[in-house]
This record gives structure tokens, C-alpha cells and sequence, in this order.
């Protein structure tokens, strides 16, 4: 049983060990052009394990910002991640506290978006160190590889892997929106929401993501749960009557 | 670099790994109130809306329509059933054949 949810997982999240193959690719090669050591490059990928702060990383070192300003840039870009894991331990099983904040390093908008929207009601911690291991040696390899080969692949073709998370986001959402309005109207409204965050750059991505998806979720959970409200009102009417 | 570039990566470990292992450590998850619960179950649909767009339209810089092109053909694979690694392939391919001609 074990063994099956673990492998289960690792199919689960091969779709996120292809999406961070270009991603980590070009962290490597840039990593290198920033005038960090293999070593050093690795190390990031490997005990940061984060990609947007990663690059943001990059370029302020590249610009010799104070590495303070680095590590609080680091911690306002990823602080919607405890959103993320508060949400999905609703749907994990009961494990020790010790094993969970094992896995809870390899949680990031990837690994949650497969766990989160696997269909079954609950997933077992096999599950989630199968989707969560593929995904981490994917970005650590090709973060190494791509220092030490410090080549690009051929334009065109990072150019069209440059769409895989975003396609994987898509693939995700779209099966759990047919015949669910709560989830189309949860997913539009977050995706209005941070495209007004966005075009009016008032809040900056990181926090613009937690914002939204929060905002969406209270929103659309108020309305059902109104909605939910009348309707049994109108039922007891009915009955009444 | 030398011993700065490691304490700022300690730094940087830290400040990414608290925000995901707190609520994973420290929330049972059982005594939350419904309504709570219900914000909870709903944040993973909310925040791969926000994920997707508008980021996928500027995937690309400078070409929004090479981004477009990436939404309708990954929402189209996807919705006639395709699995994640369908969407993810098909929708490298087409817009590999489509860079190669621009």
C-alpha cells in the first residue's frame, strides 16, 4: 500500500519534474553568469528550494543588494505558501507532527496545486514524498546540469517549455471546474483580482497571490454559505406550506 | 563569495521553509469551524486562478499573443479530457512548431 501511493505520487508529479526541467535549466545557467560556484548554485536549489525567489535572489546579488533586504524579499514572496500548506492539512491523513514538517519543505505552488487537487478525499504521506521527491530531484539535477553544461537548450524550444507550469496549472484546474461553478467562479475571481493587483502594481506578486486567493476563497465561500442558508430557509417554507 | 553568501542562504532556507511548515506542524485541522474549513478547501482552485492569469499572458516578454496561444491550446487539451502530462506535452509542441516560425 505504501510502495503503491508512493510510486501513485512520483507518476503524479512527473508533470512538475518536466515543468521545472527549463526552469531550473536556465536558474543554473544564470546562477553561473551571476558569478556563483557550482557549489554554491546547487546549495541554493537544494536547501532554498524555491523558484521565484531563487531568480529574485539572482538579480540582487548580480546588483550587490545588502543579503538581508534578500532574505526578507525571500520570506514576502513565499509567505503565501502557509496559506497554501494550512489548506492542505485538511487533506492530509493524520501523521506524526515530526514526518509532516518533513514534507511540508517540499510544498511549494507545484507540489500543492497536484496534492491539492487529487481526487481522492484524503492523501496518505507516501503519496505526498512520491509527488514531492520527483519534484525536488528534478529542480536540484537540472539546476547542477545547467551550471555545468551553462548552455541554453535550442531557443525555440525554451522559448515553448517556458509555458509547462502554466500549462500543468491549467491541466490541474480545468478537470475540477467542469460542472462546478463554485470552482470556476472561485478560480475567475482570484484570477480578476490579481490581474488588478497586477495592471495596477499595487502589491507585489507574492503578496498579490496571497491576497487574492484569500479574498476569492471568503468571498465565494460567504456567498455559498448564504446561499446555502435561503435555501434551506425556503425548504422549511415549502414544507411549511 | 564566501562565508555571507552562506548565512544568507541559511536566511533564505528559513524564510521559506516557516510559512510551509508551520500550519503542516502545528494545525490538527479537526476542531476548525465550518465556515473556516470551507475557505480552506476552496484556496486550491482560487490560487491556480491567480497563478495562471494574467502570468501566462506574459510568459513571453513582448509577445502576449504567444501566451494566448499557450492558455486557449492548454484550456482546449484539458477540457476535452487530456491528462496533465497530455496538456503540458501538447501544449509544448504546438507552441514549439509556432516559435519556430516566428
Amino acid at each position: 500500500m505504501e510502495n503503491k501511493d508512493f510510486s501513485a505520487g512520483i507518476k503524479a508529479g512527473l508533470s512538475i519534474a518536466i515543468g521545472y526541467f527549463p526552469v531550473a535549466l536556465t536558474f543554473g545557467l544564470l546562477a553561473k553568469t551571476a558569478g556563483l560556484s557550482l557549489i554554491e548554485a546547487t546549495a541554493m536549489s537544494l536547501f532554498v528550494y524555491a523558484g521565484a525567489s531563487q531568480y529574485i535572489a539572482l538579480s540582487l546579488i548580480t546588483a550587490a543588494v545588502n543579503p538581508f533586504v534578500i532574505v526578507i524579499n525571500t520570506f514576502i514572496v513565499n509567505i503565501r505558501h502557509f496559506l497554501m500548506t494550512a489548506s492542505l492539512n485538511e487533506k492530509t491523513l493524520p501523521e506524526k507532527r515530526s514526518i509532516k514538517a518533513i514534507y511540508a519543505f517540499g510544498i511549494t505552488d507545484e507540489t500543492f496545486s497536484v496534492l491539492a487537487t487529487t481526487k481522492d478525499k484524503k492523501i496518505s504521506t507516501a503519496y505526498i514524498f512520491g509527488v514531492t521527491t520527483i519534484a525536488y530531484a528534478s529542480w536540484v539535477i537540472f539546476t547542477a546540469l545547467g551550471h555545468v553544461i551553462g548552455a541554453n537548450l535550442p531557443l525555440f524550444l525554451q522559448a515553448a517549455m517556458s509555458i509547462a507550469l502554466y500549462a500543468m496549472f491549467v491541466g490541474l484546474l480545468v478537470p475540477s471546474m467542469k460542472g462546478n461553478r463554485k470552482v470556476v467562479s472561485l478560480a475567475g475571481l482570484a484570477a480578476a483580482i490579481q490581474s488588478f493587483f497586477y495592471f495596477t502594481e499595487l502589491l507585489s506578486t507574492g503578496w498579490a497571490i496571497l491576497v487574492s486567493t484569500l479574498a476569492a476563497s471568503i468571498v465565494i465561500e460567504m456567498i455559498y454559505a448564504n446561499y446555502a442558508k435561503k435555501k434551506s430557509q425556503y425548504m422549511t417554507e415549502e414544507e411549511g406550506l | 563569495m564566501g562565508a555571507v553568501y552562506w548565512w544568507m542562504l541559511l536566511g533564505m532556507a528559513l524564510a521559506t521553509y516557516i510559512p510551509r511548515m508551520i500550519p503542516l506542524a502545528f494545525l490538527d485541522g479537526k476542531e476548525l469551524p465550518p465556515i473556516i474549513s470551507g475557505v480552506l478547501q476552496n484556496i486550491p482552485y482560487a490560487v491556480l486562478g491567480a497563478l495562471i492569469f494574467p502570468a501566462i499572458l506574459f510568459v513571453q516578454e513582448g509577445n502576449i499573443l504567444f501566451g494566448i496561444i499557450g492558455l486557449i491550446v492548454s484550456f482546449t487539451i484539458a477540457i476535452v479530457g487530456g491528462n496533465v502530462i497530455t496538456v503540458v506535452l501538447g501544449t509544448i509542441g504546438v507552441l514549439a512548431v509556432y516559435s519556430l516560425f516566428i
